[in-house]
């Protein structure tokens, strides 16, 4: 089956998804309670109902929601966000400038989260019942109950705090100023944390995943063969087994990332790490409507993006998918 | 091998009975004193060193998320002690609300109190090398009175501000204005560059906002928003030598918790208004790293309250809200809830202003008292023991005072009859969207008296703001007795009459009650020990960082 046809039609399919999500989206924020211009004016010493009426005005709060509505998809068509009610800067130059720091925690957790989850499931199958394959099982257990944000703060405790290893929160020292290599080091050693906090939660699901996949893989004929033929056990385990029982957890790190995305909300904000995460936090409690629609925007964007290329890494990890012959996804 | 002495020999004797060990140790003693000596000195260098300002270093500023932009003209609240470092003002005040020289070297007022003439200090400089003038002064004056937050509170009885020559502003008001020169600080009224600022544009939304040419004694170097705003030393500032530091850095933090973490690791140096509970002040002011410290922050003056809605019932009935009063033990809050942080509150101003009146009625515990006038209001209790039921909202800052005295405050209302609902905030707009359109029984309450009542009291109860906006008079209170008060105490220059007339108008609140007042908030500043010369003036932190230096 090719591919242009089938992309299209998902391409198709994920334009409308994302409008569909605008449109709720706005909707539910508009309906929340709460008023910007507050926000806006700001400060303790009170604020005079015709410096709110201008706020409302300037930024066009005062308008009916379905006027706003009509609006802001104008805007949307024509590639602009509008400008943060907060800020009062363009959202899409926030969205650019939060966006790199997001999508390295998330890139760098879900690596992690990837390589150790499943290389911890492939042990744990090695041996079922054992001594290793009952800690990973433990350990996963525990990674995943945690939440994010416990786990942040119980390794800022532990390895900042207390056992002065890593910064304590942001990207990168300001103080100390470096710049090229110096500050990709500085912002490396800041990563680490909120990577690993991030890549906790969800490395406990991928070793799972990876544990009864291989166990199902482990008991196919093709195994038996190959471990018939003479083949080392590292072998018969990386390059047979575990490409075949690849595939459901590569479905599950697609299915993932937008969690992914929502667990960097709160990292972000326990490690102050600069990101959309963080950025979102702050929007909604500013009520900063077109930051907070911007940012949910690019969110759905992502994780739809992520869902299509799931589905090309599908076609390119099991040639039988891209042939059209595993209608039933079963990947023996 | 030691010498041991006999009773009664003297050095010199031992010295003729062995001359070379003799000469030895006198060697060696030399050489110790010169090392005693030596050392001395150089303890009494380092001494003098460590106390000695030196300049140089960078300060890291801890700093809650929320900063809209740089211009302090156009917004109030925490972060425009930001603009402080970018902006200087005609005055600023001392630790005794004194004004002193800044931008202005020195000033004149005329016998009416009704023109104030101003001499800028010669080549003053913006940023941007162009010379600050009289016209400078004049501009920044109309936009605080247009666009400020409270800008007509502080400059509504401004005429005109003459500008005879680039020097000399003459600022010409309609009536004496008691709160002028303290409305004149930095903070209020910063001097912004008529060249840059008024090119036409709205400057509130101005592009400049967010990377502005100043006059204070910080130029702008980065701001990348929810990070960090580095300010660079100025080294053009009028100021002779000054400032020392050569760096700001001042770094934004969601959780408080991590702010804290970050200033015991060394990571900041100094966090002014630090949203510390009270419960952690002691644990903080034993860290010997660390100074804490709850001085200053008086011109804010912030005072915490219950504020009943006036317009229905229960409260509308003086009787209903004596009750609450008499069931409410401030003491306990004060004490036990509160850690004895903060200073109880019996009045409409702040302890620190030199018209806060003493002999306030307390309102001491009196349980049996409380539900006296609650049956005498008519609000008999059911077969369950509830005479009614309110809700009691709560906004989401000054948690420690607010949210913890709301809570007490539930269980303290039930053992008169009265049943509490406690309506939590989903964030600071809600509940201020809730208090501004009036929709709402009783809430927790706050708000800045600021250095005098004119500016930060007035608002709160005269008749003719009763205003659909928080920090108004958003309870609905009308007496026109305290409106009279409160206009002649605001046109007068007279402090003995000011004084007695706000006497007059606390002992009536007091009585009246629209609001309860629970305490006064403290405003913390923790630092490390290498920051040198905090301001700690009745502004606090919101003062120029000038003479700050780091002793690392």
């Amino acid at each position: 089956m090719r591919l242009a046809p089938i992309l299209c039609r998902r391409l198709l399919g994920a334009a409308a998804l994302v409008a569909a999500v605008l449109l709720l989206n706005f909707i539910l924020i508009h309906l929340a309670p709460g008023d910007p211009a507050l926000t806006i004016a700001g400060g303790m010493g009170g604020v005079t109902e015709e410096i709110l009426r201008d706020i409302r005005r300037a930024y066009g709060l005062d308008a009916p929601l379905h006027r706003q509505l009509l609006l802001y998809m104008e805007r949307m068509l024509s590639g602009d966000l509008g400008r943060s009610l907060f800020y009062d800067a363009p959202v899409l130059d926030l969205i650019l400038d939060r966006l790199g720091p997001t999508v390295l925690l998330v890139v760098a957790a879900m690596t992690v989260a990837l390589a150790l989850g499943t290389f911890l499931g492939v042990l744990a199958a090695r041996k079922p019942g054992g001594v290793v394959a009952n800690l990973v099982t433990l350990l996963s257990l525990a990674g995943y109950s945690a939440p994010a944000f416990w786990v942040g703060i119980v390794l800022l405790l532990a390895f900042s705090a207390t056992i002065p290893l890593f910064p304590l929160s942001g990207m990168y020292d300001a103080r100390a100023g470096g710049v090229g290599l110096l500050r990709a080091l500085d912002v490396a050693h800041h990563l680490v944390l909120p990577a690993l906090t991030l890549a906790i939660v969800f490395l406990a699901q991928y070793s799972r995943i990876a544990r009864a996949s291989m166990l199902d893989v482990l008991g196919a004929d093709y195994i038996r063969t190959a471990r018939a033929k003479g083949l080392s056990d590292r072998a018969v385990l990386f390059r047979h087994a575990l490409r075949n029982a690849a595939l459901p957890v590569v479905t599950l790190a697609g299915l993932q990332f937008g969690n992914m995305l929502s667990g960097a909300v709160l990292v972000e904000t326990v490690f102050n790490w600069p990101g959309l995460g963080l950025l979102a936090f702050e929007s909604i409690l500013r009520h900063d409507h077109p930051t907070v629609l911007g940012i949910l925007f690019f969110a759905t964007a992502m994780v739809v993006a992520a869902n299509l290329l799931t589905d090309i890494a599908y076609r390119i990890v099991d040639p039988r998918i891209r042939a059209g012959t595993a209608a039933t996804g079963n990947p023996r | 091998m030691h010498d041991t002495p006999t009773p009664g020999s003297t050095p010199a004797h031992r010295v003729s009975a062995r001359p070379l060990e003799a000469a030895a140790i006198g060697i060696l003693r030399a050489i110790a004193s010169a090392a005693i000596l030596g050392l001395a000195v150089a303890t009494l260098a380092a001494t003098s060193l460590a106390t000695e300002p030196r300049p140089g270093g960078t300060l890291v500023v801890a700093a809650g998320p929320g900063l809209r932009h740089l211009n302090p003209a156009v917004q109030s609240g925490a972060h425009a002690g930001i603009g402080v470092q970018l902006f200087a003002g005609l005055v600023r005040v001392d630790d005794r609300f004194r004004p002193r020289p800044y931008l202005a070297e020195r000033w004149e007022i005329s016998e009416d109190g009704l023109s104030y003439a101003f001499h800028l200090v010669p080549g003053a400089r913006f940023h941007d090398g162009t010379p600050i003038t009289s016209e400078d002064v004049a501009f920044s004056l109309a936009v605080v009175k247009q666009h400020h937050p409270f800008g007509i509170a502080m400059f509504d009885g401004v005429e005109a501000v003459d500008t005879p020559d680039p020097r000399t502003a003459v600022i010409r008001l309609s009536k004496p204005h008691p709160a002028l020169m303290q409305s004149l600080v930095p903070l209020l009224m910063p001097v912004i560059p008529k060249h840059v600022f008024g090119d036409g544009r709205d400057p509130r939304t101005h592009p400049m906002n967010a990377a502005p040419v100043g006059s204070g004694p910080f130029r702008f170097k980065e701001w990348l928003r929810g990070r960090h705003v580095i300010l660079e030393r100025n080294d053009d500032f009028f100021l002779e030598g000054r400032p020392l530091l050569e760096r700001i850095v001042v770094r934004f933090f969601n959780l408080p918790s991590v702010r804290m973490l970050a200033l015991e690791k060394g990571e900041v140096d100094y966090y002014p208004f630090a949203g510390v509970r009270f419960r952690d002040v002691p644990r903080l002011a034993d860290n010997p790293d660390l100074r804490v410290s709850t001085r200053g922050y008086e011109a804010f003056g912030p005072v915490n309250y219950v504020e009943f809605n006036l317009r229905k019932p229960p409260f509308d009935d003086l009787r209903v809200r004596r009750a609450v009063a008499y069931a409410i033990d401030q003491d306990f809050m004060v004490t036990t809830l509160h850690g004895g942080l903060p200073r109880p509150g019996y009045g409409p101003l702040h302890r620190s202003s030199p018209f806060y009146g003493d002999g306030l009625n307390a309102y001491a515990l009196d349980l049996v008292r409380a539900r006296a006038l609650l049956d005498q209001a008519g609000y008999a209790p059911d077969a369950e023991g509830v005479r009614f039921r309110v809700a009691l909202d709560y906004p989401p800052f000054h948690a420690d005072s607010l949210a913890t005295g709301a809570e007490y405050i539930k269980v303290q209302l039930k053992k008169v009859g009265i049943a509490v609902d406690l309506r939590a905030p989903a964030d600071f707009a809600s509940w201020a969207q809730r208090i501004g359109s009036w929709d709402y029984q009783f809430t927790m309450n706050s708000h800045w008296t600021y250095p005098d009542p004119v500016i930060g009291v007035h608002r709160i109860y005269l008749c003719g703001n009763i205003r659909k906006t928080i920090w108004s008079n958003t309870q609905g209170y009308c007496n026109e007795r305290v409106d009279a008060l409160l206009r002649e105490a605001g046109s007068t220059l007279d402090v003995a009459r000011r004084k007695t007339l706000y006497g007059a108008f606390q002992r009536i609140v007091s009585e009246e009650l629209p609001l309860y007042f629970i305490n006064e908030e403290p405003y913390v500043t923790v630092s490390r020990r290498i920051v040198m010369d905090p301001p700690e003036t009745v502004w606090g932190a919101m003062q120029p960082l000038d003479r700050v230096w780091l002793d690392r």
